[in-house]
């Protein structure tokens, strides 16, 4: 019934959505930010522990639509293990794709994050799967308060 | 016409035979905004191709056949919800502009340090933001009704915040986000006892029921023409004339003044006096149109059938197992808004709109509304008197597949 819809939401996305990975609170957490989507109400707090300029941890907690948890969850796990510098690039990149402004994008290149690239057809949905990065850009910069993507 | 025809009544609207990603078109979104008939369509098309000109201004035919077809469509405007006078029907740019109209003019004029001004905790943002802009000018302090988990109105607790302070109660006549019309002749009734004025926000309300000004005895009334099936960027104020004769001008311009000198400028007389550069001719044409075109069909009549869809609607949403409908309040309008359990609204209105279906999702311009039930948004169905009962068994199908393939 909703064949028109598999490209943006992929059993990946359901899956992350039922169980959203890293779901929890990092007790005393280097970096905790808020990220908030007015529009939708999606609302997501992400915590980071840094080993030096490495992430260490990153986990999350809040509500929003299946897209942005499968964004957060699926960041969270491959952002792990990554300087601030790197992560900070795959942002640059996931960006890029999402936003769909290079018609050559290479998704092989962004790894298990390309099953979002759906999102490239729904301009209205952009910033259910781009709110989590914006909320760890805000964080590897240690901006404190609350980030909204209005 | 005698029967309500709803298939003869949908061969009015030329955009409900669009394809929506190769699907039949089923707009649910009337809240946010109705279509528009052909007839209304056609009457901007012919203004501007045949009787097109500034108003008020010429002694030239073209002005004179303007100017009747404006000054026609106030008329009409005055007739559809009994006002007393043409003069007291002001064309502005929608509800938001006339309640910021009337916080500006009679709100300043009238307010004091101190002072109170009631509303619900029901309302749109456009009935909360300009009195709080007020509140700050003048010091007054803002007063919010509480609602219960139905979303009706307490009226206990409304009738308990009026006092000597309260300079105005501004409360909505159907509400967006829950559909619960309220009890605003009561409302007005408890105000009146103490010589308080009332505007009723009526954006909702008007394209779903007869209303008549003289009977509900409002002092402001005010609604958005767009969503009585005419076009965008028009909406009018009702006043009674004696207050709006009392207030001060809103904004400053051509057609407002009688007379300027750079000394002083003497005032137009009502309406005009509210009605500040050269208004929205065609938009205004459009909406004597529309009433025109709703007339014929009778106000009594939409509201009868649309109450017949809402039941309907309902009691198909009630069989949808994790589905909850949020306001449920005894007394609504033809507004089906709810969430499902673990989807998000915005996840149920983008696999809507893969079957064609158009929904809203979201806060509906009502943060506050969506706070008291702990919800960040909903899914909001708003039906139209175009709308079927097919349409809504094909909205139903929608929600039960989507809640099998979420899983």
């Amino acid at each position: 019934m909703f064949d028109d819809l598999r490209d943006l939401y992929q059993e990946v996305i359901f899956d992350h959505n039922r169980n959203p990975r890293n779901f929890r609170i990092i007790e005393n957490a280097d970096r905790k930010v808020e990220g908030f989507n007015p529009l939708c109400g999606d609302r997501l707090t992400l915590y980071l522990q840094m080993d030096g300029d490495v992430i260490a941890d990153a986990s999350f907690q809040g509500s929003g639509c299946a897209i942005s948890t499968a964004s957060v969850s699926l960041m969270t796990e491959v952002v792990k293990g990554k300087t601030g510098q790197e992560a900070e690039a795959l942002f640059k990149k996931f960006h890029e794709m999402t936003t769909g402004k290079d018609e050559n994008f290479n998704l092989e290149a962004i790894g298990k994050l390309a099953v979002l690239a759906g999102v490239r057809e729904y301009p209205a949905r952009v910033k259910c799967a781009t709110l989590a990065w914006h909320t760890l850009d805000a964080a590897l910069k240690n901006e404190q308060q609350a980030i909204s993507t209005e | 016409m005698t029967v309500f025809d709803v298939q003869k009544i949908r061969q009015d609207f030329p955009i409900l035979k669009e394809k929506i990603r190769g699907k039949d078109l089923v707009y649910l979104d009337n809240a946010a905004t109705c279509q528009k008939p052909q007839a209304v369509i056609d009457s901007i098309v012919h203004l501007y191709s045949h009787d097109y000109a500034n108003v008020h201004r010429g002694v030239h035919t073209l002005s004179v056949r303007s100017t009747d077809k404006f000054e026609g469509a106030r008329t009409k405007v005055k007739d559809f919800i009994n006002a007393a006078s043409e003069k007291e029907i002001i064309f502005v740019k929608g509800a938001t502009d006339a309640i910021n109209l009337v916080a500006q003019t009679y709100g300043k004029a009238n307010v004091k340090p101190g002072d109170e001004i009631i509303i619900t905790a029901m309302e749109h943002h456009s009935n909360i933001v300009p009195w709080q802009m007020l509140c700050e000018q003048t010091g007054a302090v803002l007063k919010v009704a509480p609602i219960n988990l139905q979303g009706e109105l307490i009226f206990e607790e409304f009738e308990k915040l009026i006092n000597d302070k309260t300079k105005l109660v501004s409360v909505v006549h159907m509400s967006n986000a829950l559909g619960t019309i309220n009890p605003v002749k009561k409302i007005i009734a408890v105000a009146h006892e103490k010589g308080i004025p009332v505007l009723l926000d009526g954006a909702q309300a008007i394209p779903h029921m007869p209303v008549d000004v003289q009977d509900l005895d409002c002092d402001f009334y005010v609604f958005s023409a767009h969503k009585l099936y005419a076009p965008t960027g028009v909406g009018v104020l009702y006043g009674k004339q004696a207050l709006l004769e009392a207030m001060p001008p809103y904004q400053g311009g051509g057609d407002m003044i009688r007379k300027v000198t750079f000394e002083e400028t003497e005032y137009n007389v009502l309406p005009y006096k509210f009605e500040a550069g050269t208004p929205n001719i065609a938009d205004v044409v459009g909406l004597g149109a529309a009433i025109d075109y709703l007339n014929a069909i009778g106000m009594d009549k939409i509201a009868a059938y649309e109450a017949e869809l809402l039941v309907y609607a309902t009691e198909k949403a009630q069989q949808i197992k994790g589905l909850r409908i949020i306001g449920e309040a005894g007394h609504k309008g033809a507004i089906l808004s709810f969430v499902l359990d673990k989807i998000h609204p915005h996840d149920i209105g983008t696999m809507l709109d893969s079957l064609g279906i158009a929904i809203r999702a979201g806060h509906h311009c009502a943060m506050p509304v969506m706070d008291f039930f702990q919800v960040p948004a909903t899914a909001r169905a708003s039906f139209a008197m175009y709308n079927t009962k097919e349409e809504i068994d094909v909205l139903m199908k929608g929600i039960e597949s989507l809640i099998e393939v979420f899983g």
